[in-house]
């Protein structure tokens, strides 16, 4: 937003700084700063007041004492040679009686971020670690971090480090998590802190006392730790197990992530504790704050990875809220379609139905591609064909807004298999065929050509005009070789009569000796683990690419026997040829 | 952790920008995610990188905005830009150098000095703030709303009235499917506690003493109050959990959830809406939508604020109800002023649609409801009691509210 008279507002505040009348008055004085602030927070460059904010530093007002140092922070890299001056009035702040003055001023000094004053810094840093207030002791700490990032190349004595191990045992915990994070810091290029054992377990006595950030901080530095044995494995996920069930989402996913490293040799724990962890999140999925939900949401897409039927009796959690955010409703459908088993398959699928109207269009497309994938996923029609009904019905309609090309594959298909029971079928194919020039996929080509002449043996009067068009189309003018094949079989097989095609054609609708619905294969834990509690399951956009790349069901299992009469194409014996040929 | 926090304006407009100087000269603008949360009408942004906890993150956005709510009074853009040397200040206590400190409101009113600035004071008996918990002249005194968002004293003030409010807060989701079946009915609930009495160490709330958790086989007699699953703050013990259904906390100032819990599909209560839609084309080609609208609830009991959204001429049944159509949701909002429990309203809709075919009549629906039902619970949890300790000096005042309102109530046609 451009803030119009930024430099008239500057020299009033410089004037109004200046004037020994304001000064002298705390209540002007301290205003006059928050007008400041207050400009520099609309955007407006107010360096230029560098030297007269550096005077009010020195007062009692520690209101005043903050806003200034606000300031100075944003500019004191613009300004090094003035910021020396105010170091001074810092270095005898850390030596204020109150421990909050202190603790501000030794925050503050290392805020500055100036290379020069670095020497200058040292000494307090060094008081400061061994303050009797735990609040200063925080910072000093800090502080030191905040020194190696000014200077990555110079070292941080041995000294220091020293002491920041040592106060890995201070009775604060915040100070404690501070020395981890510190050291972490420093010690990057050797791997961070040194994870031992009498670490690892101080570390996992004392986490009942931090707070949910500083427990969160611990869970992530432990994850490094192997332990020595199975039963200090054991004894640490005991420990552990009233965090993983934590009614606070960070530390229940932080604890999982450290499970699931420490476990990574061992896939049953892994899987007892994804088995444990499900309940929490479940109740995540819940929350009040929707971002929070939509995070639960993805995350419960990486455990299905692994355990796809661990939330199948609670897919009715996964339902949209009416008036939910697209994005959780995205998230929430594609967590649907794999919940989806022989029980819930027509309540899913009906209350797919209903998103499939939603006001926001790519809600609509999202649902209808869902509808589609069940399908193709679960061999749904393969292997129930009771449900076939509620899938015709759910179909009508569909076309014109199914723009992925998997979707529409599984779509022609059903249209072809069941195109007896959906009225709309002729007329779908029709447009189609119409546009088939335009067509860029050559596996929705294929798909419509054994579509359009399945539908011709059912309903023949309907189709048989169009099943012409697109049989010249595919001998006479398409440079694909594949589909002139498949053309030419089909017109031939036709030449041999309807009894011959039908037979060929009508392959296997329905598998009755699969009783059971087939899921894709399921992936081992450790694919995903180092990828949980991270942002990286939030930027994942669709589901994985393997799941819907297999089309039609048939293409699997579909061979067409070798006939004496097509001489165009290569017969068996002459492929075996090659094949001898070459081993 | 947190390289930079942003709190902006619905419309984009920086009101906050505050940066924890985490970048090193090798970092480029591709390392950094923006993670961001809605609350109070505002953007509240954070940037990380990719290896953070996206729980942590969203999280401490919720508790920021909660704590800035906590200190300012009230969450908006007016009350962000009027405080923002206060904000600015917590951002300072809270994370140094991108690494959270401390959230709790305990910890930091020793360290925040500013004072609140409100844009007015506040008063009891305010009743043009009619939202959660709006004022009723009748019988019962209820709290207003806005008693509830006064800012919390810093250290040194002694001044204010000693208050605490223990809310009890549901949120309903059900599907009713276009057969009149019920598909879905979860109640998500929270006790939440807002402390404003500095001198409170310990408070003890009696739940229902009938309350139980967990889906059980056994049928006891009489009404049950029981819960799914039940979760509780670190900060409360539960020794008397068990034998009395007694919570023990010592509550900070400001506001804390205390307890929260759920329940699916198994509700003590009949729902408290029903609705039977009839809807067709009439010789004109136009859309006719019938809707019966019936309200369940005991007759004492009435929503206040009752919104039903349709989506997709008006004849309803009495003066104090409105509709209008909104063409960029295409929808049709029916607002009820007043539904009283265990009575009946309709309404018919005619619409002029354009080619209006029998394809388009199955994109009707589904209808939403919105609303909000005061002084009841649908899971049946009741405050038994409410004991403060040490005794509180002087005037003190005590407040339990119920809310019922829906998440997200939806009736397929």
């Amino acid at each position: 937003m451009p803030y119009l008279g930024g430099e008239e507002t500057v020299r009033e505040l410089r004037r109004a700084l200046s004037n020994p009348n304001v000064q002298s008055d705390p209540l002007r004085y301290r205003n006059t700063i928050l007008k400041v602030i207050r400009t520099m927070s609309q955007g407006v460059d107010v360096s230029g007041l560098f030297s007269e904010m550096v005077k009010a530093c020195a007062t009692v007002d520690v209101v005043q004492k903050k806003l200034v140092y606000v300031f100075l922070c944003s500019y004191a890299t613009l300004n090094p040679e003035l910021s020396l001056l105010v170091i001074n009035s810092l270095r005898k702040d850390c030596q204020d009686p109150n421990p909050m003055v202190r603790s501000l001023a030794l925050r503050n000094m290392t805020n500055l971020r100036l290379p020069s004053l670095v020497e200058y810094v040292e000494q307090p840093l060094t008081a400061g670690l061994r303050d009797r207030a735990a609040c200063v002791r925080r910072v000093a700490v800090l502080g030191w971090a905040k020194l190696h990032n000014l200077q990555p190349s110079s070292e941080i004595d041995a000294v220091v480090v020293n002491e920041l191990y040592s106060l890995l045992r201070d009775p604060d915990p915040v100070v404690m998590v501070n020395c981890l994070r510190a050291l972490e810091e420093i010690l990057k290029e050797e791997g961070g802190v040194a994870i031992n054992k009498p670490i690892t377990h101080h570390l996992l006595n004392r986490l009942k006392e931090c707070d949910i950030w500083g427990q969160c901080e611990v869970l992530r530095v432990l994850q490094r730790y192997r332990p020595q044995s199975e039963d200090e494995l054991f004894d640490i996920l005991s420990l552990l197990d009233s965090f993983l069930v934590s009614p606070h989402p960070p530390v229940m996913a932080a604890t999982l992530s450290l499970f699931l490293s420490v476990s990574s040799s061992l896939p049953a724990v892994s899987l007892a504790a994804l088995e444990r962890v499900s309940g929490p999140l479940l109740a995540a999925c819940g929350s009040g704050s929707r971002e929070m939900r939509f995070a639960a949401v993805c995350h419960i897409q990486l455990l299905l990875r692994s355990v796809p039927g661990l939330l199948g009796v609670h897919y009715k959690r996964f339902f949209c809220g009416y008036a939910e955010p697209a994005y959780i409703k995205e998230r929430k459908m594609q967590v649907l379609v794999e919940l989806v088993n022989d029980e819930n398959v027509a309540m899913i699928l009906d209350e797919l139905k209903g998103y499939c109207t939603d006001v926001n269009t790519d809600t609509a497309q999202a649902a209808i591609s869902a509808i589609a994938v069940v399908q193709t996923m679960r061999d749904l029609v393969w292997v129930c064909p009771q449900c076939s009904d509620t899938v015709c019905l759910a179909l009508e309609g569909c076309e014109e807004t199914l723009q992925d090309i998997q979707g529409r594959q599984a779509l022609l298909w059903l249209l072809g298999v069941y195109g007896e029971r959906i009225s709309s079928a002729p007329y779908t194919l029709e447009v189609l065929i119409d546009g088939v020039r335009s067509e860029a996929s050559l596996g929705i080509k294929m798909e419509l050509l054994t579509a359009t002449m399945r539908l011709f043996l059912c309903r023949p009067a309907e189709t048989q005009d169009m099943l012409g068009r697109l049989l010249h189309y595919c001998i006479e003018e398409t440079t694909d070789m594949c589909m002139r094949d498949q053309a030419l079989l089909y017109y031939r097989l036709l030449h041999c009569g309807i009894e011959e095609t039908r037979k060929v054609l009508q392959g296997r609708r329905s598998d009755p000796s699969l009783g059971v619905l087939i899921g894709r294969p399921t992936k081992p834990v450790s694919q995903w683990a180092r990828c949980f509690n991270t942002l990286e399951p939030l930027s994942q956009g669709a589901v994985e690419a393997e799941s819907a790349s297999r089309g039609s069901p048939e293409h699997m299992t579909y061979n067409p026997k070798p006939n004496a009469d097509l001489s165009d194409t290569l017969s068996c014996s002459h492929i075996q040829e090659i094949h001898s040929g070459e081993s | 952790m947190i390289s930079q926090v942003f709190i902006l304006s619905s419309k984009g407009d920086h009101l906050i920008y505050k940066d924890y100087f985490r970048r090193r000269n090798h970092y480029n603008h591709k390392d950094l995610y923006f993670l961001h949360i809605r609350q109070g009408g505002l953007y509240w942004v954070a940037t990380t990188t990719v290896g953070s906890s996206p729980f942590a993150i969203i999280e401490f956005l919720n508790r920021l905005a909660a704590l800035v709510k906590d200190y300012c009074g009230s969450l908006s853009e007016k009350s962000v830009q009027m405080n923002f040397a206060l904000i600015y200040e917590l951002l300072d206590e809270i994370v140094d150098y991108g690494y959270i400190q401390t959230m709790s409101s305990d910890v930091l009113k020793n360290f925040i000095q500013t004072e609140a600035v409100t844009s007015r004071p506040f008063s009891l008996f305010d009743l043009s703030n009619v939202g959660l918990f709006g004022a009723e002249t009748q019988q019962s005194k209820v709290a207003p709303s806005s008693a509830a968002t006064r800012p919390i004293q810093s250290s040194r003030e002694q001044g204010g009235k000693s208050e605490i409010f223990v809310d009890v807060i549901e949120r309903m989701t059900v599907v009713i499917g276009s057969n009149g079946v019920l598909m879905k009915a979860d109640v998500e609930g929270e006790i939440r506690v807002k402390c404003y009495m500095p001198s409170c160490s310990e408070m003890r709330i009696g739940l229902n003493e009938e309350f139980s958790i967990g889906k059980s086989q056994l049928r006891g007699y009489g009404a049950a109050v029981r819960v799914d699953e039940c979760s509780f703050h670190q900060a409360v013990r539960l020794d008397e959990f068990d034998s009395h259904r007694i919570l023990r906390l010592c509550p900070s100032q400001g506001e804390q959830t205390v307890m929260q819990y759920q329940l699916s599909d198994d509700l003590p209560s009949a729902l408290p809406f029903r609705l039977f839609p009839t809807i067709e084309r009439d010789n004109g080609g136009r859309l006719l939508m019938y809707m019966k609208l019936r309200c369940d609830l005991p007759p004492k009991r009435s929503p206040l604020t009752f919104v039903c959204l349709i989506s997709l001429s008006q004849e309803l049944s009495s003066p104090d109800q409105s509709a209008e159509l909104k063409p960029q949701s295409r929808a049709v909002v029916w607002q009820i002023a007043r539904f009283a429990g265990g009575t009946q309203l309709s309404a018919l809709f005619k619409l002029e649609v354009p080619s209006l075919s029998s394809a388009s009549m199955l994109e009707v629906g589904p209808v939403g409801l919105s609303f909000e039902l005061p002084k009841i619970t649908a899971t049946g949890l009741q405050i038994r009691f409410l004991r403060l300790s040490p005794v509180q000096p002087g005037p003190s005042q005590r407040w339990v509210r119920y809310v019922t309102h829906s998440d997200s109530y939806t009736i397929r046609i």
